[in-house]
C-alpha cells in the first residue's frame, strides 16, 4: 500500500488514489518512425529489480500526472516530481545515489 | 479430570453464570470466562477430531495459538465454523459444536485413519489413486473432499444478518500488543506527544506477567498493568482497543487490525466486526512468544497441553487441567506452572526436566514446595486414549526405555518459547536465530523499511527475543525511542525497575528422547491439527523434499488453521537434523497476513448489498423507473433496456419502441453518453491529435462524426464533435468511455503535449441530453415553441443554442436511427422538466420512449456502428470500412504509425459487411463463419463472425452485421456460420445499410 | 525409479517406509549438455520433459536459482480451463487440459487433476455476448463449452445469489472438463520423471551470465561454475527481463504482483470453479476445504510478493455479494506472486535474437493452467525450431501488430 507524495498538490496520497501508468520518459515515435523504434516505445519496458522511473497519476484527487523514482524491491520512493520533464531532476539522481552506491541510470534494463 | 477450583480466577465474575450448550449437552460457565475454561470446567477436555487421523482432540493451548479447540458457533444465519473456543469468550446462550466427526464426537467412525495411518504417511495420496483414471474423479476425489474440510458449511441460503464496518486511522505510532511491552512502549510513545493507538487482542490487558508474576516499578504486574491502563486512558492523544487483533502489516507503514467488537455480545447494535485500516508512522510490535510443544510418544491425547496454558487456566479462570498434572520441560519457565498448580492445592506428581542438571532458582522453589524432579529424563510415551492416563518415562539420552510409569491425567509441556514474529515479516522484516534461547527472533539490523529506506517496525519485549519483565520493560522503553526518533519524536523515557530473569538456560530439545525409536516418532506429533509427525518430516527429508517450503507443502506442516503456530519451530528442527543442516540455514517458509484468521465479512464492510457499488443516476432515472424500465448495467449507470407495458414481453416492447420511433416519435435518455470541452488556442491541433479526422476545418455551429483511436491503433471511441467556437469543441463518447477517454485526452496533454494550451473539461453530469427521434420530432419541439429548426435553418449535422419548451437548450440535429432526430441538451436540473414537457407535448404523435435495445436496432437497421459490438478492442477503422473517417492530409494522429504495421496494413484483415440468413432466421451474436479445413492445431478454419444480430421491425425479418475475410468484395456470396449443436446456416453477404439507403428519411 | 502405486505404499508401509527413494536426484552440474532449460517451475519443467519423452533430448539440466517450484507454480489458485477466444490461445491451453487429464499417470504421480467444471459468469449483457461468441469460437476449436442458464448456474453452485443487486447472474459460460490440480505435485512429478530419464534437476544454481559466440549460445554462467550447453530455454516468469539483459535482447514484459488468498477449510459446499470478471473475484473450493480466492494484480512494477490490500478488499467483498454464505467464514491467509505482463496479456514462447536461446514467459495471470501445453509446445519449438502451438506467440508479433488478445471476451482474470 503505498504512499506517494504529488508534486502538484502535495497530499501524501495513499495508493488507492493513484492510478499507475508504467514507465515514465518514453519517447514517441508516430508515422516515419521504424519498426524498432516503434515497437521499442510502445512495448519494451523497463522491468528493473530495483530503482524504477514510472508514472502515476493523481487520479482521485488533483488530476495531475507525475513522476516517481521507486525501488522494485524495497518499495523505497526515492522521489516524485512534475511529469513535464524528459528525465530525472539531478537532486533526485543524488538522492538515488547517495542511498545506492554505484547505481547508474543506464544501468537498468 | 478437570474442574472448577472453589476460589479464585482473576478473570471470572462468580456471580454471574453464563449457560450454554456443547454438542447439545447444557453446561455452564462464568462472566469473563473462555469457552476453553468452561469447557474444562464442566470436565470436557475432548473437543474434537483431528484432519487426517481423525484423533481426538483436546485443548492445547489457551491462546490465538490453539490448533485443536475448534467448534462450530451458532446455528442458521449466524453459524460460523472453526471459531477457536480459546478466544471466544463466554456469553449466556452460545450454542458450540464440535467438529471433524461422524457420527458423534466420542464415536467416530473415520478415526479408523489412525488405524490406518502407517499406510498413510505424509504425501501418501501422490503415490496412489493414479489408477484406474476414471476412479479419481469419481471415487478417490469425493471421498478425499467428504473427509476433509474441518467445519461444517454454513447453509447454503445463509445470509449474515450482522453488520460490519472499517474504521481508518492515521497516528504516529501503532502499538501491537497491550501485555507489559505494549503498554510500557504506547507509555513512552505518548510521552512524546505523538498519536498513539494501542491494540490488544484479548479482552483483557497486560499479556502473560499478571500470571507469571513478578513485578515493575514498585507494583506486582497486575497492579502496574491496572495503574498504566488508568494513565493511558486519561492522555487525549492514546487511544486503547481491547479485542483487536493486530491482523497484518502491509508496506508504507499500513496495517489492519481486526477488532471484534461484539462477538461476545450477541444481538448488540454494535457492528460485529470491525476492520481498522491504519497509517501509522512507525509500529511497534509487542506481540509476545508463543510456547512450543515438546515433540514425545503421544503428545496429542487429549490433557497434554502447554504448561503456560495449564497456568493460565488455572490462574485466570480458576479451572484445573487435571487432578495430577506432569510438567515437562526444557527450561525453568514451566516450574512456574507447577508451582501455580502446587499453589492452588492440586497434584503435581512431578517435573520432569530434560536437562541434565535441570533448572535454577525456580527449581529449587519447587523442590523446596516438595515437588519431585526428574533431571535429564523425558516421557517416552503418553499413555491414554481420549484422554491421558499416565506418563511412562525414560532418560532424555536415550532410545525410550520406561524406567518408570506415573499415573497423571494431565501433562503441562514446554519446549521453550517463540517470539511472535509474524507481523515484522509480513513486510520482509528478516530473523536471527538465537543460540542461546533457541528461537528465532527479530534482526534488528534488518528491518522492515518504509518508503524512505528507514526502519518502519520495531519488535519489543517478548516479541523481541527479551523473556524477563525487566528485559522486557527496557527493551520496550529503548526500542520505542529509537522508533520514535525516525519520525522526529523525541521522549526522555527511563524504564521502570522490575524483576529480572532468574532462570537457568534453557535446552534444545526437539525429540523427546533423544534418541526416540521409530515407533516413538511415528507417534510424536508436530501438528496437531493435521496430523503431522516427526516421521512424516524425515520421510520429506529422505525423499528429497529439502527445501523448507518443499517439506511444509509435502507434509502440509504449518498449514493448518493455526498456520504452524505451534508446529514450525519443532518441525524445523526435526528436518534441519535430517538434513544435518543448522535451523538457521534450513529457514522459515513465510509468514503471511492474517495473524490469526479474520472474517471475509470485515473484509467486505459497509460494502454490501445497495452499498456494494454506487449506482450512477441521470436526472431521468426515477422517470424510467416508474414507467417500466428494464434496467441494463453500462458501466456505472443503469440505462432502460425497454420499457415495458403490462402484458408486454420485453421483445414486444422493444418492437414497440422501433415502430413508434420509425413511424413518429421517440425519446431516448442520451445523458450518460459522455460530454468532454476540449478548449483553448491549440484545440484544433489537439483534436487532430485524438481524432483520425480532420477537426480543426470543423467551423463553429457544425458537427462531425469522429473516431478516435489508442496508440496501438485500435478504434477506442466514437461520437459526434460540435465546435462550438473558434476555442472550444464538445466531444460526444460513448456511455462507457467518458471518463477513460477524458483521462486519455489528460495524459497525453500533461505527458506528452504539455506546452499546447489546451484545457479539457467532463461535463457529462452537468447535462441531461434527450434524442428526441422521429418523423415528428420537428413537430413535436415547435409545439414546445423551439425555433430555427427548420430544414434549412438547421440543417443535418449543425447545432444552435435554442429553447424548448422555455428551457435554455444547445440543439443538435444528428442522428443515430436515420430518422429526422435532435438532440436536446439542457443543464441537468432542468432535464427532469424538459422530459415531461417532451412526454406531454408528445402525447398527440403517440410519444414513446425507448430503450438501448430499440436504439440497437434502429442503428443497425441503418449499418452505424456500435463501440463494444462491431469493436472488441481488436478492430480498426479501416475494418469497419471507415476509411472516409481518417484523415488522408494529417502527417499523424494517435494510432497512425500503428496502424502502418504489416498485420494492420493487410488487406487479408477480416472487414464489415451486412449479412442476409438464405432461411430467414436471425444469426446468433458471436456466431463464426466456417472456411475450408483445420489449420495445424486441428481448429475448423474460420473466414468471419457475426457481430451484431436483430430483429430488425421495419423490415420484418433479422438483419445482422458481421467482419468477412475480404467481404465487401464478396458481395452476394453466401457463406456458412457455425451453431453451437454443430449445424450450419447460410447467410448472403450485403451492404450494412439495410433501411432507407439513400437516407430520406433523415433528410427532412 | 521406484513406481508409485498403493501396492508399494502397502510394501513400504510395512517396513516403516524406510525403501522410499529421493523424487528426483540432487544433482550437480556436469561440463555440458544438449539443452539447458534455466527455471524449475512447472512450465520450466515440462519443456524439459517433453524435449525427452518427445524429442529424445535427454541430456538435459534444468537450473534454478531457488527450490523447485518455488515461484508462481506454488502461488496460483491452481484453475485449468481452457475456454479461450481466440485460435492460438484455445488451442496451448486446450492442449494442456487434455495432457493434464492423463498427466498423473503419464507421470506416475498423481497431480489430481479435478475435473470439476469451471464457470465464468455473465453479469452484464456485454459479457453475455462475449461469452456466448466464446461457446460459439470454442465450438469450432475443440473446446466443449456451453452457454447456460442461470437455472443451471444454481443448480451447480448452489451457494450462489443470482439476484446480486448490483450485477444479476445472467448465465455464465461452462466448460465441464475443466477443473484444477494440486500445484505443487505438478512441479514435484515432472521433476521425479525429468531425474528419471537422467535428467539434472539443479537447484540453488543462479545464473550469471549467458554465453555466447558470434550470436549463438554457447553455455551459461552460473553460482556453480560455468555450464556449456547447445540450446538454451529461458523460461523464469517474472525474472524473464533480467535473463533477457544477460542474452543482450529486451522484452515487452512487466512484473507486477498478483494477489490470493484462502480461507479457512470447510466441509465441501462447491464443487465447481466460479469465476465472476464483472467484479474482479474467482473462487473454488479445494479438496482440502479452503475456499481459494483469486484476486486482482497492482498495476505497478513490483517484486516483492506481496500485494496491495485493497485488492483483496474489492475480491472479497464481490465474492461475499456472489456467494453471501461465506461472510462468516475467515480468511486464512492471503499471498502475492510476481506475474510477468505482456503488452497483450498472452505468453511469449519464441525463438530469440540469440541463436539457440528460446524464451517462455509472459504468462501473466494464467500460467499454470497453461503448464503441460506450454512444456510440449516449447520443447517442440527448442527440438525442431517451430511448434503449431507456439507459432502466434513470437515475439515479432508487437512489431507486426498481430497480438492475441483474449480481453475482448470479456476474460479479465484467467
Amino acid at each position: 500500500m503505498l504512499i506517494l507524495e504529488c508534486p502538484y498538490c502535495g497530499v501524501k496520497a495513499d495508493e488507492t488514489e493513484l492510478h499507475p501508468g508504467g514507465e515514465a520518459h518514453l519517447t514517441r515515435f508516430g508515422p516515419g518512425s521504424s519498426d524498432d523504434a516503434f515497437e521499442s516505445y510502445l512495448f519494451m519496458r523497463a522491468n528493473p529489480k530495483g530503482v524504477h522511473f514510472e508514472r502515476w497519476r493523481h487520479a482521485h484527487g488533483c488530476g495531475k500526472w507525475f513522476h516517481a523514482a521507486r525501488c522494485t524491491v524495497t518499495l523505497e520512493v526515492f522521489g516524485t516530481y512534475s511529469a513535464q520533464t524528459t528525465e530525472p531532476p539531478s537532486d533526485i539522481i543524488e538522492k538515488i545515489a547517495a542511498r545506492r552506491p554505484g547505481w547508474a541510470k543506464e544501468s537498468q534494463a | 479430570m478437570s474442574t472448577r477450583l472453589a476460589k479464585g480466577g482473576r478473570l471470572i465474575d462468580r456471580a454471574t453464570t453464563h449457560r450454554f450448550t456443547f454438542n447439545g449437552r447444557q453446561m455452564q460457565g462464568y462472566a469473563g470466562d473462555t469457552l476453553a475454561s468452561a469447557l474444562l470446567a464442566g470436565d470436557q477436555m475432548l473437543v474434537g477430531r483431528s484432519f487426517k487421523y481423525h484423533r481426538p482432540r483436546g485443548i492445547v493451548a489457551s491462546g490465538a495459538e490453539e490448533p485443536n479447540a475448534l467448534v462450530g458457533l451458532g446455528s442458521g444465519n449466524t453459524f460460523e465454523p472453526n471459531q477457536r473456543v480459546t478466544v471466544t469468550e463466554l456469553f449466556d446462550g452460545l450454542e458450540a459444536q464440535s467438529q471433524n466427526h461422524w457420527p458423534s464426537l466420542e464415536f467416530d467412525v473415520g478415526a479408523i485413519n489412525a488405524k490406518l495411518s502407517r499406510f498413510l504417511p505424509a504425501g501418501f495420496y501422490y503415490k496412489t489413486f493414479i489408477h484406474p483414471r476414471p476412479f479419481w474423479k469419481h471415487v478417490y476425489e469425493p471421498f478425499i473432499r467428504k473427509s476433509a474440510g474441518l467445519g461444517k458449511a454454513p447453509d447454503k441460503e445463509a445470509r449474515d444478518p450482522d453488520t460490519y464496518e472499517h474504521f481508518y486511522a492515521h497516528v504516529d505510532v501503532l502499538v501491537i500488543g497491550g501485555g507489559v511491552a505494549g503498554l510500557q512502549a504506547a507509555k513512552v510513545a505518548a510521552q512524546s506527544g505523538g498519536k498513539v493507538l494501542l491494540i490488544e487482542q484479548n479482552a483483557h490487558w497486560g499479556g502473560r506477567a499478571p500470571v507469571d508474576g513478578g513485578t515493575v516499578d514498585g507494583a506486582e504486574a497486575d497492579a502496574w498493568v491496572s495503574a498504566t491502563l488508568e494513565e493511558l486512558e486519561g492522555m487525549a492523544n492514546v487511544t486503547l482497543r481491547a479485542r483487536t487483533m493486530g491482523a497484518g502489516l502491509y508496506d508504507h507503514g499500513y496495517a489492519t487490525a481486526y477488532e471484534r467488537v461484539s462477538d461476545h455480545a450477541p444481538g448488540s447494535d454494535a457492528p460485529r466486526h470491525r476492520l481498522w485500516r491504519i497509517r501509522a508512522g512507525q509500529i511497534v510490535t509487542a506481540t509476545g512468544a508463543i510456547e512450543r510443544p515438546l515433540s514425545f510418544a503421544g503428545n496429542d491425547i487429549p490433557g497434554v497441553m502447554l504448561a503456560s496454558a495449564a497456568r493460565d487456566f488455572a490462574v485466570n479462570y480458576a479451572v484445573s487441567p487435571g487432578d495430577r498434572t506432569v510438567v515437562v520441560t526444557n527450561n525453568d519457565d514451566a516450574y512456574r506452572t507447577a508451582l501455580a498448580l502446587k499453589s492452588l492445592g492440586l497434584s503435581v506428581p512431578a517435573v520432569i526436566d530434560a536437562r541434565a542438571n535441570g533448572g535454577g532458582a525456580l527449581m529449587a522453589e519447587a523442590e523446596a514446595q516438595g515437588i519431585r524432579v526428574l533431571k535429564g529424563k523425558g516421557i517416552a510415551k503418553v499413555q491414554g486414549g481420549a484422554r491421558v492416563t499416565g506418563v511412562e518415562i525414560c532418560a532424555q539420552a536415550g532410545e525410550g526405555a520406561t524406567q518408570e510409569t506415573i499415573a497423571c491425567d494431565a501433562v503441562a509441556m514446554s519446549g521453550g518459547w517463540s517470539p511472535v514474529v509474524h507481523l515484522w515479516s509480513h513486510i520482509g522484516g528478516k530473523l536471527t536465530w538465537d543460540e542461546t534461547e533457541n528461537f528465532f527472533r527479530p534482526d534488528p539490523e534488518r528491518a522492515p523499511i518504509t518508503h524512505d529506506g528507514s526502519a518502519i517496525v520495531t519488535a519489543v519485549g517478548a516479541a523481541n527475543g527479551h523473556l524477563g519483565l525487566s528485559e522486557i520493560v527496557s527493551d520496550a522503553t529503548s526500542g520505542t525511542t529509537s522508533a520514535l526518533k525516525r519520525i522526529g519524536l523525541s521522549v526522555d523515557a527511563a524504564a521502570p525497575e522490575a524483576s529480572p530473569r532468574d532462570e537457568a538456560p534453557m535446552e534444545p530439545v526437539w525429540l523427546m528422547p533423544q534418541g526416540a525409536k521409530r515407533a516413538l516418532r511415528a507417534k510424536a506429533w508436530l501438528d496437531f491439527q493435521n496430523d503431522v509427525k516427526v516421521t512424516d518430516v524425515q520421510l520429506a527429508a529422505q525423499e528429497g523434499y529439502v527445501s523448507v517450503e518443499h517439506t511444509k507443502r509435502y507434509t502440509t506442516l504449518g498449514m493448518a488453521t493455526d498456520q504452524g503456530k505451534l508446529s514450525n519451530i519443532n518441525g524445523l528442527a526435526i528436518l534441519s537434523q535430517a538434513l544435518g543442516e543448522g535451523i538457521p540455514q534450513v529457514g522459515t517458509t513465510t509468514f503471511r497476513p492474517p495473524y490469526t484468521p479474520i472474517s471475509l465479512a470485515s473484509i467486505a464492510g459497509e460494502a454490501k448489498g445497495e452499498l456494494f457499488q454506487p449506482i450512477r443516476r441521470t436526472a431521468l432515472h426515477s422517470w424510467h423507473e416508474e414507467n417500466g424500465a428494464e434496467w441494463e448495467p453500462v458501466g456505472h449507470w443503469r440505462r432502460p433496456f425497454a420499457y415495458r407495458k403490462p402484458g408486454e414481453s420485453t421483445h414486444d416492447a422493444v418492437t414497440r419502441e422501433c415502430v413508434a420511433t420509425r413511424e413518429s416519435l421517440g425519446l431516448l435518455d442520451a445523458s450518460t453518453l459522455g460530454k468532454i470541452l476540449v478548449k483553448g488556442p491549440d484545440a484544433g491541433r489537439f483534436m487532430d491529435m485524438l481524432y483520425t479526422n480532420m477537426m480543426s476545418s470543423l467551423k463553429p455551429g457544425f458537427c462531425r462524426y469522429g473516431l478516435m483511436c489508442s496508440e496501438n491503433g485500435f478504434l477506442m471511441d466514437d461520437g459526434v464533435v460540435a465546435r462550438i467556437d473558434e476555442d472550444t469543441f464538445l466531444c460526444h463518447t460513448t456511455t462507457g468511455g467518458a471518463e477513460r477517454i477524458h483521462a486519455h485526452m489528460e495524459e497525453w496533454l500533461q505527458t506528452e503535449w504539455w506546452d499546447w494550451k489546451v484545457w479539457v473539461l467532463n461535463v457529462t453530469e452537468q447535462y441531461t441530453q434527450i434524442g428526441v427521434v422521429g418523423p415528428k420530432s420537428r413537430a413535436v419541439l415547435e409545439k414546445l415553441g423551439t425555433e430555427g429548426i427548420g430544414k434549412d435553418d438547421l440543417p443535418f449535422m449543425r447545432w444552435i443554442d435554442g429553447n424548448v419548451g422555455g428551457i435554455p437548450a444547445r440543439i443538435f440535429r444528428i442522428s443515430f436511427s436515420g430518422e429526422l432526430s435532435f438532440e436536446i441538451a439542457v443543464a441537468a436540473n432542468r432535464g427532469r422538466e424538459l422530459w415531461g414537457k417532451l412526454i406531454e407535448a408528445g402525447q398527440e404523435f403517440n410519444v414513446t420512449p425507448y430503450g438501448t435495445e430499440a436504439m440497437h436496432v434502429l442503428r443497425a437497421e441503418k449499418g452505424f456502428i456500435m463501440i463494444g459490438e462491431e469493436t472488441d478492442g481488436t478492430i480498426i477503422p479501416q475494418d469497419l470500412g471507415l476509411h472516409w473517417a481518417i484523415s488522408k492530409k494529417k502527417e499523424d494522429y494517435i494510432g497512425k504509425r500503428a496502424q502502418e504495421r504489416s498485420f494492420m496494413d493487410n488487406p487479408e484483415r477480416w472487414q464489415l459487411v451486412g449479412l442476409e440468413t438464405t432461411d430467414g432466421s436471425k444469426l446468433p451474436d458471436g456466431a463464426y463463419a466456417v472456411a475450408p479445413g483445420n489449420n495445424a492445431n486441428g481448429q475448423v478454419n474460420t473466414q468471419g463472425r457475426v457481430t451484431s444480430s436483430y430483429h430488425s421491425a421495419a423490415l420484418g425479418r433479422p438483419i445482422a452485421m458481421g467482419l468477412v475475410h475480404n467481404g465487401p468484395d464478396r458481395m452476394g456470396e453466401v457463406i456458412e456460420f457455425a451453431m453451437t449443436d454443430g449445424s450450419r446456416v447460410p447467410a448472403k453477404i450485403t451492404g450494412t445499410i439495410f433501411f432507407d439507403p439513400e437516407g430520406e428519411k433523415q433528410n427532412v | 525409479m521406484k513406481r508409485y502405486s498403493a501396492f508399494a505404499l502397502a510394501r513400504e508401509a510395512f517396513r516403516n517406509h524406510q525403501g522410499w527413494e529421493r523424487a528426483w536426484r540432487d544433482a550437480q552440474p556436469k561440463k555440458h549438455y544438449d539443452a539447458i532449460i534455466v527455471g524449475a517451475g512447472g512450465h520450466g519443467l515440462a519443456s524439459a520433459y517433453y524435449l525427452g519423452k518427445n524429442h529424445g533430448i535427454r541430456n538435459v539440466a534444468i537450473i534454478e536459482k531457488g527450490w523447485l517450484g518455488g515461484g508462481n507454480t506454488g502461488r496460483n489458485t491452481t484453475i485449468i480451463r481452457s475456454n479461450y477466444l481466440q485460435d492460438p490461445s484455445a488451442a496451448i491451453y486446450e492442449k494442456s487440459r487434455s495432457l493434464y487429464e492423463t498427466l498423473s499417470q503419464d507421470l506416475n504421480y498423481n497431480i489430481m487433476y479435478s475435473p470439476r467444471g469451471v464457470m465464468m459468469l455473465a453479469q452484464t449483457e456485454h459479457e453475455v455476448r462475449g461469452y456466448r461468441r466464446t461457446a460459439h469460437a470454442n465450438a469450432l476449436q475443440g473446446v466443449d463449452t456451453t452457454f447456460i442458464s442461470p437455472k443451471k448456474v444454481k443448480e451447480l453452485v448452489p451457494i450462489i445469489e443470482l439476484k446480486g443487486p448490483r450485477y444479476p447472474v445472467l448465465g455464465a459460460l461452462w466448460q465441464e472438463r475443466a477443473g484444477t490440480a494440486r500445484h505443487d505435485a505438478v512441479a514435484w512429478g515432472y521433476a521425479r520423471a525429468c531425474s528419471d530419464m537422467g535428467m539434472d534437476v539443479i537447484q540453488k544454481c543462479e545464473v550469471t551470465g549467458i554465453q555466447r559466440e558470434g550470436g549463438r549460445v554457447t553455455g551459461v554462467s552460473t553460482t556453480k561454475g560455468d555450464i556449456g550447453c547447445n540450446k538454451l530455454g529461458i523460461v523464469v516468469a517474472g525474472h524473464s527481463g533480467h535473463l533477457a539483459e544477460m542474452a543482450g535482447f529486451r522484452l515487452p514484459i512487466e512484473s507486477v504482483a498478483l494477489q490470493a488468498l484462502v480461507s479457512e477449510p470447510i466441509k465441501p459446499c462447491m464443487d465447481v470453479v466460479v469465476m465472476a470478471n464483472t467484479v474482479h473475484g474467482y473462487m473454488s473450493q479445494s479438496d482440502k476445504g479452503e475456499m481459494v480466492i483469486g484476486g486482482g494484480a497492482d498495476g505497478y512494477n513490483n517484486y516483492t510478493q506481496r500485494g496491495s490490500f485493497h485488492h483483496i478488499e474489492e475480491t472479497v467483498r464481490a465474492l461475499c455479494e456472489t456467494f453471501p454464505m461465506i461472510s462468516r467464514l475467515k480468511m486464512l491467509r492471503q499471498w502475492g506472486g510476481i506475474v510477468d505482463m505482456t503488452g497483450d496479456r498472452s505468453p511469449i514462447l519464441s525463438k530469440t535474437p540469440v541463436e539457440n536461446v528460446f524464451i517462455n514467459c509472459g504468462w501473466g495471470t494464467g500460467g499454470f493452467k497453461a503448464i503441460p501445453g506450454s512444456g510440449w509446445g516449447f520443447a517442440e519449438l527448442m527440438a525442431k525450431g517451430h511448434s503449431p502451438l507456439t507459432e502466434a506467440f513470437g515475439l515479432e508479433r508487437f512489431r507486426e501488430g498481430r497480438f492475441v488478445d483474449e480481453s475482448v471476451a470479456a476474460g479479465v482474470a484467467h
